[in-house]
């Protein structure tokens, strides 16, 4: 069980910025991200591409926002807990208790949300019963890739993932790629590999293929695919693997007793809280009359939202304004040392 | 105005009028149209506004950009008729577009 002021759902550029404003005023946070890595729609969906509209910063990218955004919070040494979503969160004598689904259990009289338009899951195969062999023959991602050695296995993708899974495994296994067009929008040079491998007959590329169906009982024995025209082609497998990126969903937050809006969550724009005390919602996922989807618009929700956590978590002290600039108090947690 | 036909996957069809410069994806949204969700907001990164277009049409609309190519093969069912609703923009030649949306976004 870990205590915390602030919990923070979502590490996209608007859950990092406000470990700042929190760590500031002095309030520790922990942050929880379901997707591997920090940085939101910045660094999954466009880490290469630029940025003109941060303010003092002409052009960045995805990427290197995050890594600014990460240098900024660096004093105040804050964990992020990756790879885990939140799951339940329910109010035991006036705090908050949040647990995830790596079974991680945070204790604090503040959640704030940060959580985009919800968190990163695999895009899954869309026939039916595919639920069923899920983890048992179809999967999203690799654990360990000595479970599918010597094993017949087809993978479904035209990205990077697809394509260098399919020549990794092939070293090992009977690979069979399938994907829905003809082009592989992947590196090229990977594309070139793979075709070179199907040349030497170490691997089979089938496209432009879909799935339309799986089959078997307790295990998966083979799939059917289908071809533009209308084609079905079988093919005997023990497992299948999807590549298909990632989508947004809501999840778990909607059931929390929230007020939704469409995806988002209605918040009073004094303190950005939410319908509960001490929820808080900021960035993409909260809405007002007004709201704009920007990164600066949530930079400045999570400045507002940060003082009033400050109330909920030190309710015996007086929050002060003070400037980064001719503070000692700010400057000391900053960990800036000046030998005036 | 150009009037766009937007046709739900249950087969509910709604025509509205939609303004030039707009896409086919905001002309949906503007009017609460259901069936495309545009989680991304219009930036070719999402495939959540995934729709059929009229089999009369495809030949009609702009070309399709790599970057729609590869978005769309994260869409669910595309098809040869499938194109990314915030990748269209409405002119008044598409006077009369329909499109069809899938069963689900995602
Ligand atoms: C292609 C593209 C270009 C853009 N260009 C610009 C631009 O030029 N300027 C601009 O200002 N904005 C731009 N945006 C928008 C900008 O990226 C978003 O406004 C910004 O990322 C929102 O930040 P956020 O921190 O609120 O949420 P996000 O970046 O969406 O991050 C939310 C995070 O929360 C996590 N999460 C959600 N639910 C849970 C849960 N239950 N448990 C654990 N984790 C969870 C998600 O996995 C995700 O990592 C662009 C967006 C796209 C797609
Ligand atoms: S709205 Fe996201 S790709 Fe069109």
């Amino acid at each position: 069980m870990i205590k915390t002021d602030v919990l923070v759902i979502g590490a996209g550029p608007v859950g990092i910025f406000v470990v700042q404003q929190l760590g500031l005023i002095g309030l520790k946070a922990e942050v929880v991200d379901n997707l591997d890595k920090i940085g939101g729609q910045c660094i999954e969906l466009y880490p290469d591409k630029p940025i003109y509209d941060i303010p003092a910063l002409p052009e960045c990218t995805g990427e290197s926002l995050t890594d600014s955004l990460l240098e900024q919070i660096k004093p105040f040494k804050t964990n992020f807990h990756l790879n885990e979503r939140v799951q339940e969160i329910s109010k035991e004598n006036n705090t908050w208790k949040i647990q995830t689904s790596g079974k991680k259990t945070f204790i604090a009289p503040n959640i704030i949300i940060a959580a985009g338009v919800g968190s990163f899951e695999p895009r899954k195969f869309q026939i039916k019963d595919v639920e069923k062999f899920e983890s048992k023959g179809i999967f999203y991602s690799i654990k360990d890739k000595n479970f599918f050695k010597n094993k017949k296995v087809c993978i479904f993708g035209g990205g990077d993932s697809a394509l260098d899974w399919a020549i990794e495994l092939s070293k090992f296994a009977d690979i069979t790629l399938i994907h829905r067009r003809n082009e592989f929008r992947g590196a090229e040079h990977s594309a070139t590999i793979a075709r070179q491998l199907e040349k030497e007959g170490k691997l089979k590329i089938k496209t432009p293929f879909q799935i339309s169906s799986i089959e078997g009982d307790t295990k998966v024995t083979g799939i059917t695919i289908k071809k533009d025209d209308g084609k079905l082609e079988k093919i005997a497998t023990d497992c299948v693997l999807g590549f298909f990126g990632l989508i947004m969903k809501l999840g778990p937050i909607a059931e929390w007793g929230l007020n939704l809006d469409n995806k988002t969550i209605p918040v009073n724009t004094e303190n950005f809280q939410t319908n509960k005390e001490g929820i808080f919602a900021i960035g993409d996922i909260c809405t007002y009359p007004g709201k704009l989807k920007l990164i600066l618009s949530g930079f400045h929700e999570g400045a507002l939202a940060a003082r009033a956590c400050f109330k909920l978590a030190r309710p015996n002290e007086k929050y002060r304004f003070e400037f980064t600039t001719t503070s000692k108090t700010l400057q000391g947690r900053l960990g800036i040392k000046k030998s005036d | 105005m150009p009037k766009i036909t937007y046709i739900e996957h249950t087969g509910k069809s709604h025509i509205v009028e939609v303004a030039t410069e707009l896409t086919v994806m905001e002309g949906a949204v503007q009017n609460n149209i259901p069936g495309i969700d545009a989680d991304c907001g219009g930036a070719c990164a999402c495939a959540t506004c995934h729709v059929y277009v009229g089999p009369e049409w495809i030949n009609k609309l702009p070309k399709i950009e790599s970057a729609e190519e590869d978005m769309l093969d994260v869409a669910f069912e595309p098809n040869k008729f499938s194109r990314l609703g915030c990748q269209i923009t409405i002119t008044d030649d598409l006077d009369g577009l329909v499109v069809k949306m899938p069963s689900k976004q995602a």
